[in-house]
């Protein structure tokens, strides 16, 4: 038949044109040119919300504004121990409640004006104004007054804790010790921006103002701004300005939105980038076997656990509740579903920060779990009224409530159901307690088990749970901040953290790791327990063909 | 046929009103808004956040003042993106996803339509199975799976084409083009298929074929035009759906369309977004309706008649 | 109008004749019987599946995790230590009830919907297909969840949902086969013998205008199935352990390099399955075509 088929040859030559152009383009990987030129590609997870340091929150923008930005100290990432940013040197007044910070003289915006202790005085103003509408305002609340200030209590912003005797010197005054207050000052909520900018594009507390374009934008990290493109990539080149210029030994770094993890890896695998933000959870047991593997798993300053409503029956009983968690099998769960890819935890600081360890007030017992709930009034789950786990959508969780459900069932003999929620259905069902069991992750801002115990205060806006005791509201408010010294202050925290896991309002499960995949030519970026990411270490090394291989 | 035009041009203003008005109340009744997040949001913070994007108002207020900017063609600010507009996401998101859809229904139309015509021609014999088992699987395979699988053999094992990406490496586009427009040439292969059988058992294509006319010319003259009409009464709401339904590939090519705003903002409870890319959209599709009602009545010869005529359709 | 039409009107009259008539064709047809053998088996095991399950459906073995193939488990197990098969054949209790509830929905409302706009034309025309036009343009998703809001987590309450979102390509098909058929000789004969609308469309548009709505009912039964995978894949369809083999697809998609048998098994069943409706489905376009069986 004629026309059958001309068409179907002329169908054959389309695709076969199609596929040898495609077979023509194949060449240079990014990882490739990159490599050569100094251009790192970078999977970063998903597109920032935006770049204002005051405005934006979450770990890809955390990423992109340490980039762009320096505050007064950062973290060294190796030892994540403070050092040198755009102060050169600070020291601590006898009572520890004042800062002196030098501010490098050498320190310069990306359009070359000095950075000056005054835009320190003027951002935090920025930062701590209530029309800002800063989620991380309180990062900035240990200064003496600033919590007033941000609430509107007092007007006048000379009354909070900062000031700049002279461009060169900030002094801060603290409420009381902080000893984390030199970390806060790497995070992006405590950068310095520069005013005329801000003032140029809008009133310095509006959120949707242009200064941060590509045009407009001027920073003072290691490096700026060269190419925006929405959904798409990042691109930021060396900052000839910055102070510590001749340490960076990138020319570009490439951002990329790298929102599904299985396409991540796939582009990892294909060349496109240098280093990925996870990985899907199946893919690990197949790179922990390679030799020489790309992949870099470290603990992870992060706890996830199971949030117990301990208002609802049967879990306002804390019998049930130690129940529940005690029939929880981390190891065999952690080996399993989760492809050793965790560290199981029974208490809800992650172990070693700072040289604190966290209590051990229980471990796996399936008998004295059935004791337990028998004693509570449901001898081998009769009674029981059936309980429900919420989770929002996400792979893993979906494999963890599925695992746990089946380990209650069958520990316990009681009905446990599972609903997988959409993202804001799931913070709304939490938010408003409309719940049984909820699954929680809790990252750490800064490395001190505050960071995670003063979750469960009585009026903690992310208690969530209903738990309220005013012996451990006492324990972390007044008696931490007063001891005198660390190893005191943390007798207090693991006595109140012991209570807490008497208690048991949440059902610790696991510490998480960081899981990246790295190309070998990678250097420079040690893993960490706050997977911090400082790009002025970081550079190329295409010689470099494994992980175990020095860098040059 | 001009007063049809205008009559459905003017039809669509109270649909586009009234996609509007369902929208803006729907999103607001959904549990969650736009500022929620898994750490606790200072009361005074979300405070100042509702004041600058005027969720302090009345709800009806807001309304009327979302109307009043949109007939100004101002859709209003991201919740999400701060300092992005939401004439600005569209504008970034619309032409990358217009252009995969626009080469996914190419390929949907020549492949599909030419597979299901080849296989009415010869119905019940290998040269009918072939082609529809064909589609078949193509039906039976989600793009959720087509994507991936491509991506394996393209990208990884032969390493022909890129695995993501959009206008970044030379012959990214190739590869999610495919993936969207698989589905959409099965369905087009079965749907042209069987109005082929239909139209090539008529009465007229049988006069056709007594006065000796080459079947060719019976085929294409006479068949494709009405076999071709359930094609495309499915074209329009095709390429709308495509735009929306874009989701999928775009997220497994990591290509910057609007498909995953769209997703991502009724995620986020981005009121704006939602509301400006489901306008945008109903207007679209309200057009490709009227399009595909107008290519429809221009193959059908009685209803072109009616329409000539100006006779409401 | 010609003999012949008038022996299509005479014929149609008698419903249940032609009814017997396709019987007999499709018999003929073994494509279509095999298909037809093949659903009725799927039903059969489905509705069994608690009974002949070779294990519990949430039955899980975490140290023994994904298995290729073997004795014990004839399909493999999933990273559960779930047996794969026991989870194709009560995936498949969802995935055929979501394929028929949600398509004779969608059925149901799209064909009288369109039909009458259709048949009907002018200004109710208009509204009815402008109406159809609102609903497509809606955010789907917004509207999903505020349906499980609302009515709390029900399966049912998914099916119709979806079934109540795909009606609308099925209405416009139908009005456009309206539009075309209404213009023919053997309607117009009908029209002027007298014969109430709602008769000519039941017993005379209709009955031409099957092969299109068998054909779409076809592709709306595989669409059905992949939108309640997707719709549970993103949390808002059935719940775990619960499962369908749209959602197996779609997780075995994402292991297809490492557990590949958690794909291919899953997609397979789909396969077949759709293949059987298909086949079926053209077998009874071809037995219920007045015209073509004359040929």
């Amino acid at each position: 038949m004629f026309f059958s088929r001309s068409s179907l040859y002329g169908l054959g030559v389309v695709l076969a044109m199609t596929l040898g152009l495609s077979a023509c383009t194949g060449g240079e990987s990014n990882v490739e040119r990159g490599n050569r030129d100094q251009t790192f590609h970078y999977g970063n997870g998903s597109e920032p919300q935006g770049l204002d340091p005051h405005v934006v929150t979450g770990v890809p923008e955390n990423h992109l504004l340490r980039a762009l930005f320096e505050g007064l100290a950062v973290k060294n990432p190796y030892t994540l121990e403070p050092e040198p940013g755009v102060a050169q040197s600070w020291e601590f007044s006898e009572d520890r409640r004042q800062i002196t910070f030098h501010i490098n003289p050498e320190a310069r915006w990306s359009n070359g004006d000095p950075v000056t202790a005054d835009d320190y005085v003027w951002s935090w103003m920025r930062a701590l104004h209530p029309d800002t509408g800063n989620l991380y305002s309180y990062m900035l609340f240990p200064l003496v007054n600033a919590e007033e200030f941000f609430t509107g209590k007092i007007d006048d912003f000379a009354e909070v804790g900062v000031k700049a005797p002279n461009p060169l010197t900030l002094v801060v005054t603290l409420k009381e010790p902080t000893p984390y207050f030199i970390q806060l000052m790497d995070h992006y909520s405590t950068f310095a921006v520069h005013r005329p900018t801000l003032e140029k594009h809008g009133k310095f507390t509006d959120r949707f103002t242009k200064w941060t374009r590509v045009e407009n934008i001027v920073s003072n990290g290691p490096f700026v701004l060269e190419e925006w493109l929405l959904n798409r990539r990042i691109t930021m080149k060396k900052n000839e300005n910055y102070w510590n210029a001749d340490f960076v030994r990138l020319n570009r770094v490439v951002f990329y939105p790298t929102e599904n993890l299985v396409s991540e890896e796939r582009g990892f695998r294909a060349g496109q980038l240098h280093y990925t933000q996870s990985i899907p959870l199946d893919k690990i047991p197949v790179y922990q076997a390679m030799e020489d593997s790309p992949y870099v798993q470290e603990p992870y300053l992060g706890s996830y656990f199971y949030l117990l409503n301990t208002q609802r029956p049967p879990l306002d009983d804390a019998r049930v509740r130690r129940a529940l968690s005690m029939s929880v099998d981390r190891d065999t769960l952690i080996n399993t579903v989760l492809q050793k890819s965790a560290v199981p935890s029974y208490s809800i600081t992650p172990p070693g920060t700072l040289g604190y360890h966290p209590p051990k007030t229980f471990s796996y017992d399936i008998e004295e779990a059935r004791r337990l709930l028998a004693e509570a009034g449901y001898p081998n789950g009769e009674g029981w009224p059936g309980i429900e786990i919420i989770y929002n959508t996400l792979e893993a969780h979906r494999k963890i409530a599925v695992a746990i459900q089946q380990m209650w069932k069958d520990a316990l003999n009681i009905e446990v159901t599972i609903a997988n929620q959409e993202w804001k259905v799931y913070l709304d069902a939490v938010a408003t307690m409309n719940f049984d069991v909820g699954r929680r992750g809790w990252i750490g801002d800064y490395v001190d088990p505050n960071n995670f115990l003063d979750l469960y205060l009585s009026d903690g806006g992310n208690n969530n749970t209903g738990y309220a005791n005013p012996v451990y509201d006492d324990l972390i408010l007044n008696k931490a901040p007063q001891a005198p010294n660390r190893e005191e202050r943390f007798k207090v925290f693991y006595e109140a953290e012991r209570m807490l896991m008497e208690e048991m309002p949440i059902i610790p499960i696991y510490i998480y790791t960081s899981k990246h995949l790295i190309h070998p030519s990678v250097c420079g970026l040690p893993a960490n327990l706050m997977d911090s990411l400082n790009l002025r270490y970081v550079w190329l090394d295409p010689e470099r063909r494994s992980p175990s291989e020095p860098c040059t | 046929m001009g007063r049809f035009l205008a009559s459905r041009l003017l039809q669509a203003i109270p649909v586009i009103l009234a996609v509007i008005t369902v929208t803006f109340f729907l999103v607001r009744v959904a549990p969650g808004g736009p500022f929620d997040s898994e750490k606790a949001v200072i009361p005074e913070v979300k405070a100042a956040l509702e004041a600058q994007y005027r969720l302090d108002q009345p709800l009806f207020s807001q309304y009327l003042a979302y109307l009043g900017d949109l007939a100004q063609g101002d859709f209003g600010p991201s919740f999400k993106y701060p300092g992005r507009s939401v004439n600005e996401l569209i504008g970034a998101g619309l032409p990358v996803t217009a252009e995969l859809g626009l080469y996914a229904l190419l390929i949907a139309t020549l492949i599909g339509g030419l597979a299901g015509v080849i296989a009415s021609l010869r119905p019940n014999t290998p040269q009918d199975y072939v082609p529809m088992a064909l589609a078949m699987i193509g039906i039976c395979m989600p793009t959720f799976l087509l994507g991936p699988l491509l991506v394996l053999v393209f990208g990884i094992e032969l390493e022909w084409l890129p695995v993501s990406g959009w206008g970044d490496i030379p012959g990214d586009k190739i590869l999610p083009s495919i993936t969207l427009g698989a589905a959409y040439a099965a369905y087009i292969a079965r749907l042209s298929r069987a109005g082929m059988l239909e139209v090539l058992s008529q009465d007229y294509i049988r006069t056709a074929r007594a006065k000796g006319l080459p079947e060719w010319q019976v085929v294409v003259k006479h068949g494709l035009r009405g076999g071709l009409l359930p094609v495309v009464a499915f074209l329009g709401p095709a390429f709308a759906g495509l735009l929306a339904g874009s989701f999928v590939v775009e997220t497994i090519f990591q290509i910057p369309g609007l498909g995953r705003f769209y997703v991502q903002a009724a995620f986020n409870r981005d009121y704006t977004m939602i509301l400006g890319t489901t306008v945008f959209l109903s207007t679209l599709i309200v057009l490709f309706n009227l399009l595909s009602d107008v290519l429809a009545a221009s193959l059908n010869p009685r209803l072109r008649h009616q329409y000539q005529t100006g006779g409401m359709p | 109008m010609n003999t012949e039409v008038i022996q299509d009107i005479a014929q149609a009259e008698e419903g249940t004749s032609l009814w017997q008539d396709a019987w007999v064709r499709l018999r003929k047809n073994h494509l279509a019987v095999l298909g037809l053998v093949v659903l009725l088996f799927m039903i059969v095991i489905a509705l069994l599946t608690p009974w002949i399950a070779p294990y519990a459906y949430d039955a899980q073995n975490l140290d023994l995790g994904a298995t290729p193939p073997s004795a014990a488990h004839w399909l493999g197990t999933d990273v559960f230590g779930r047996d794969l098969l026991t989870q194709i054949m009560y995936g498949g209790r969802i995935s055929l009830a979501v394929g028929f509830i949600a398509t004779s929905v969608a059925l149901l409302i799209g064909v009288s919907w369109g039909a009458i706009a259709g048949y009907v034309g002018g200004r109710t025309d208009a509204i009815m297909m402008r109406l159809v036009d609102i609903l497509y343009a809606l955010p789907f998703m917004i509207f999903i969840v505020l349906l499980m809001v609302v009515f709390g987590r029900n399966v049912i309450l998914l099916f119709l949902a979806i079934g109540a979102v795909e009606w609308l390509t099925m209405a416009r098909i139908m009005r456009g086969q309206m539009q075309s058929l209404r213009q023919q000789e053997f309607v117009e004969a009908a029209v002027s013998l007298g014969l109430p609308p709602a008769t000519i469309i039941r017993r005379h548009l209709v009955p031409n205008a099957l092969g299109p709505i068998i054909v779409y009912t076809t592709l709306t039964i595989p669409s059905v199935m992949l939108l309640e995978a997707f719709l549970s894949f993103l949390g808002l369809g059935i719940q775990p352990p619960q499962t369908s083999w749209g959602l197996l697809i779609s997780y075995g998609a994402e292991t297809m390099e490492e557990y590949p048998w958690l794909l291919i098994y899953p997609g397979l069943t789909l396969t077949i399955t759709l293949f059987s409706l298909n086949f079926l489905g053209d077998g009874l376009r071809d037995a219920l075509d007045v015209r073509g069986s004359k040929d």
